[in-house]
């Protein structure tokens, strides 16, 4: 199911002209991403990977998809960062959004 | 958008961030430090730190903020975080110094995230505005 | 499940909503719906960390998204050649929706994931070699260290990026003989 998700971000990025579109897409790509790690992870009646203070509990949602996709945010928000300062540069040189007009290589 | 150069926002937001910008700084440093038995962890609480002081920015429009914070001292604890959390990690592999390192490592951590996204954003915001 | 299935029609609507809208504001704005769906996907799947990350860094995102489009107007911009265009990227689509569907069908039942040996090991033995409760943080802190000393240095190289990037020139003469 969240491959329509992911497959939403894929269009946005491979059919759109404006950078910010291009940008959300793959911000829309990262969360679809996210989701499916956290999703394969999950466990019917599970409980969340936090022991509470003296209570031994069997079932247990996947801890280790958890850790990496925490990472994995931290990471997409600095991949969005950078984008968009990139983008505000390319603003600045090139007045406008279009990718089809920026195609003056200079230097 | 030409408030927004000159002095920040309206008063509403103004007094609202008065009020409430003290209350999630320490919920920044609570969500840092209760990493150990509660979601939370250094990474999140660093960047709600980060939050309180964009908020400050977005409030205020752009010089007030800077008035309270250097920007040499920004970069200066950016830095210094990032090496000091280096030194920590590559210098104690599993259990050398023991409960007393990990803490500490955790709390830099939280330093190194939090200064280092408010220093991007701060001067992201600050070098677009120098152009307009 | 079935709120898994609510949230997950809730966030593909707000995409769409993201991707086809012509107004810039709405769009993030749309974007920003799309990562509190997600948030509160996550504390349906029972993470409550990665929901108060991911909360956090969507706000920060929205910040950043609405300072890049709020000042600068948006060109209406003419599709041509669109005809070739469309197909080949629906095709595109199609084929890598067929491969993802043929590689579902291989994967585990969904709520009865086979536990790895690795994830059973943390399990176990979380509570008795680190003094935290926190099983994920004592993954992301104790051992996996490394992987949070690169998610560190990710954000500093982050910063530098930007600072380099967001750099005026000083003397104004360089700073713009373009044009």
């Amino acid at each position: 199911m969240c491959l329509i998700l992911f497959s939403v971000g894929l269009y946005c990025v491979l059919r759109k002209r404006n950078l910010i579109k291009i940008i959300i897409g793959i911000g829309i790509m990262e969360y679809a991403a996210n989701l499916f790690f956290i999703l394969i992870g999950y466990r019917q009646e599970g409980r969340a990977p936090i022991y509470a203070h003296d209570q031994v509990i069997k079932n247990m949602v996947d801890p280790l998809p958890q850790a990496v996709v925490l990472t994995s945010i931290v990471l997409g928000l600095a991949l969005m960062l950078l984008l968009v300062a990139i983008s505000i540069r390319i603003y600045e040189k090139y007045r406008t959004f279009d990718i089809t007009k920026i195609n003056r290589l200079k230097g | 958008m030409n408030d927004n150069d000159r002095s920040g926002m309206t008063l509403i937001v103004k007094t609202v961030t008065r009020l409430t910008l003290g209350f999630i700084l320490i919920y920044g440093i609570y969500i840092g430090m209760i990493g150990h038995s509660s979601p939370g962890g250094g990474f999140a609480g660093g960047v709600i730190i980060a939050l309180s002081l964009v908020h400050i920015m977005l409030a205020f429009g752009r010089d007030a903020a800077l008035r309270r914070i250097h920007r040499g001292t920004l970069r200066v604890l950016t830095g210094l975080g990032a090496l000091v959390f280096l030194y920590i990690v590559l210098c104690n592999p599993n259990t050398a110094l023991g409960r007393i390192a990990l803490p500490i490592c955790e709390m830099l951590i939280v330093g190194a995230g939090l200064f280092a996204i408010f220093v991007a954003l701060v001067l992201l915001s600050k070098g677009h505005r120098d152009s307009e | 499940m079935l709120e898994i299935h609510l949230i997950l029609l809730f966030m593909i609507a707000a995409a769409i909503i993201a991707v086809e809208v012509r107004d810039m504001l709405s769009s993030v704005v749309a974007v920003g719906a799309v990562g509190i769906g997600l948030s509160l996907a996550f504390l349906v799947l029972k993470a409550p960390d990665l929901a108060i990350m991911q909360l956090v860094v969507e706000i920060l995102s929205l910040i950043i998204l609405v300072r890049a489009t709020s000042h600068r107007d948006l060109p209406f911009s003419a599709s041509g050649r669109w005809v070739f265009n469309t197909v080949s990227t629906i095709s595109f689509i199609l084929i890598f929706l067929a491969c993802a569907y043929i590689s579902l069908l291989n994967l585990p039942v969904f709520g009865a994931p086979q536990l790895r040996e690795l994830s059973k090991f943390y399990i176990d033995e979380a509570r008795t070699l680190t003094a935290t409760e926190n099983i994920v943080e004592s993954i992301a802190l104790r051992f996996r260290a490394y992987d949070s000393l690169g998610e560190a240095t990710a954000i500093v190289v982050a910063t530098i990026g930007v600072l380099a990037i967001a750099r005026r020139v000083s003397i104004k003469g360089k700073a713009d003989d373009e044009r």
